[in-house]
């Protein structure tokens, strides 16, 4: 079955994505996952009916420590990172209108 | 003496016993480096000043005793997905131009208690996204082999590396063939090691259920001391395994001919140097030796195969299952864990943020446009798609139920065998500038690497010989979930049999190294990593 990615799909997805794709690359990006997507639907020759998702090979656990105060100023270094600062936090534009 | 030449076991032990100084060796490292990286580019960045200041450290560290260890001293080279606090760690993209990490990841701490001095940053396909090299934003990595194809990827610098003795020894990380691939078409050793075995702490994130760090040197003694040196329990990565007290059975189910193992997995993989597969069980899947194989690989694999058996493996050809299913699985699997990994990067904390941007949603738009490259957006986009809402179930759910059978297929196969041998790839190295055309050509060329990640399991690719064209031929063998051992063992028997080949390049130019230091000037630019 050949999968069909609509306008509206691609738009959708590019939000989910935070990607802006230029009109040329959107229709790269549908062409490559309708090919993906067919590709992929192989997957539905399998019954995978009854079988557990696997999402780790072993059993994972929730790692626990004592929850102990510590002194670390890394900001600085951390700041230092930053495209842009101010005093002693990140600057992004304004988030709340 | 060359000391580029030696392994770094070889070079370490020289080093103990004062006759090369740590200086002297990490001076040969970077004069190499001078040598032959305007040809092959296998570095994002190199760190000469600093790595002759830690060499000098390292040396009075030696001196007094305070460190001992096989890898005191021995000059290292670091894929550029792994933090290193204060050293640019790129991931090969734009998007993480400038960003220095303010800790180091475990793995490399872990080097670095050992006495190894980082020399530099290899580089990789983007975010290890490809399997060519060739999606650096720094410019593609030549194969030392023949400077006309790639070395393979992602992990492809740190392998033209060792292959061009830039550095005896270097990490490389692998979540779908980025350590063994880039080893067989550069024919050096790689092991990619059980999930779980070598901490993940700073390693910058792709597929978070399938990544693993693992060594990369000229031969198996190498990569079984490194790997020492850098598997150990971390409590700092929820999914890491305290081997000394974990007991495996297969996947930790009872096998169904009830027998149990009850001795921990361990570390102690040098104790696997051991030449001798007399009644080692090999299993040969059908599957991966059929249609797609190159007649010249599957010979030489065949041909080390006979070896193994002439010393004892007994060989058995099997139907492993499941084999084309591998590929959609993981490319769902990975690009779903990728789309949520990478939307760290927004251009908020580090990194790069584009310079005119409308509000906040515009910037992350416009800087995550700006700072991936192609390859990276596909995967992005794929992985996004595959986890929203209406499609969730259909793909993602679905993927992760083909892994369980994969795993169970595996499973049953080592009840049967001890080790299952396949190639590393399908072909040798391809030429540069023919794989990234058609994306879904070159997913394939992962066929025989991608189920091990889906699995957990080890593997290892060693070099078997050249084909016609004088490139590398690399044979994986694959263990079950913390058999290192098994793997190592083979390896090191039919290493045994076998002489280490050099690429032409190296050997040319080894012979006439002494007065060869006359370039020197023209060779500053690479030095700087710059943008090819």
């Amino acid at each position: 079955m050949a999968n069909k990615i609509s306008d509206e799909t691609i738009e959708y997805v590019g939000i989910l994505a935070k990607l802006e794709l230029s009109g040329e690359e959107k229709a790269d990006a549908r062409a490559d996952m309708e090919k993906m997507l067919d590709y992929i639907d192989t997957l539905n020759e399998l019954d995978t009916e009854g079988i557990e998702p696997m999402s780790h090979v072993f059993p994972v656990n929730n790692v626990f420590r004592e929850d102990v105060a510590s002194c670390i100023d890394g900001s600085e270094d951390t700041l230092a990172n930053a495209p842009l600062k101010k005093e002693n936090s990140f600057k992004v534009p304004k988030t709340i209108g | 003496m060359d000391i580029t030449s030696l392994t770094a076991v070889e070079l370490g032990k020289k080093i103990r016993a004062r006759e090369i100084s740590v200086v002297d060796a990490v001076t040969a490292s970077l004069d190499q480096i001078e040598r032959v990286e305007k040809d092959v580019h296998s570095f994002v960045s190199v760190d000469r000043e600093g790595a002759l200041e830690r060499a000098a450290r390292i040396q009075e560290q030696i001196d007094d005793g305070r460190i001992t260890g096989p890898l005191a001293g021995v000059p290292v080279a670091v894929k550029d997905n792994m933090c290193t606090k204060d050293m640019t760690t790129t991931c090969s993209s734009r998007i993480l131009e400038n960003f220095k990490p303010t800790f180091t990841a475990e793995a490399v701490r872990r080097l670095e208690k050992a006495g190894a001095v980082i020399i530099g940053k290899t580089n990789m396909d983007e975010f290890a996204m490809g399997s060519t090299t060739e999606t650096s934003y720094y410019g593609v990595t030549r194969n030392p082999w023949n400077l006309r194809h790639v070395p393979g990827g992602s992990s492809g610098g740190s392998c033209a590396a060792v292959a061009a003795e830039e550095c005896p020894y270097a990490l490389g990380s692998d979540t779908g063939g980025s350590i063994r691939q880039p080893s067989s078409f550069c024919g050096v050793v790689g092991i990619k090691p059980t999930y779980g075995t070598v901490s993940r702490y700073g390693l910058i994130a792709y597929g978070s259920s399938l990544d693993q760090i693992g060594p990369i040197a000229k031969d198996v003694t190498d990569c079984a001391a490194i790997l020492e040196a850098i598997a150990a329990h971390d409590p700092k990565d929820s999914t890491s395994i305290d081997r000394r007290t974990y007991v495996h059975t297969t996947s930790g189910k009872v096998r169904s001919g009830g027998k149990e193992e009850v001795c921990p997995a361990g570390y102690d993989f040098t104790g696997a140097l051991v030449d001798d597969v007399a009644g080692m069980r090999i299993g040969i899947p059908k599957d991966y030796f059929g249609k797609g194989l190159d007649a010249e690989v599957r010979e030489k694999i065949l041909e080390a195969v006979r070896t193994l058996e002439e010393r004892g493996a007994v060989v058995e050809e099997f139907d492993l299952g499941l084999v084309q299913y591998a590929i959609p699985a993981y490319y769902v699997i990975a690009s779903a864990e990728a789309s949520s990994n990478l939307s760290r990067f927004d251009g908020v904390k580090y990194g790069y943020r584009t310079e005119d941007y409308e509000g906040l949603h515009n910037m992350y738009k416009k800087t995550r446009s700006e700072g991936f490259g192609a390859e990276v957006k596909r995967r992005i986009m794929l992985g996004s798609f595959v986890l929203s809402s209406g499609y969730y179930d259909a793909y993602y759910l679905k993927a992760l139920r083909t892994k369980a059978l994969i795993k169970q297929e595996f499973d049953r196969a080592f009840e049967k065998y001890d080790i299952i041998i396949a190639p590393a790839a399908p072909t040798t190295a391809p030429e540069l500038g023919k794989s990234l055309s058609d994306p879904l050509k070159m997913y394939l060329g992962d066929i025989y690497t991608i189920s091990v990640n889906l699995a957990g399991l080890p593997g290892i690719s060693i070099p078997v010989g050249t084909d016609s064209k004088g490139l590398p031929v690399g044979m994986q063998i694959i263990g079950d979930c913390f058999e290192e051992k098994k793997i190592i063992r083979t390896a090191y028997t039919l290493e045994k049999t076998r002489t280490y080949e050099r690429p032409e390049m190296i050997n040319n130019m080894s012979k006439k190294k002494e007065p060869a230091i006359g370039r020197k000037g023209e060779d500053d630019q690479c030095m700087k990593g710059g943008r090819a």
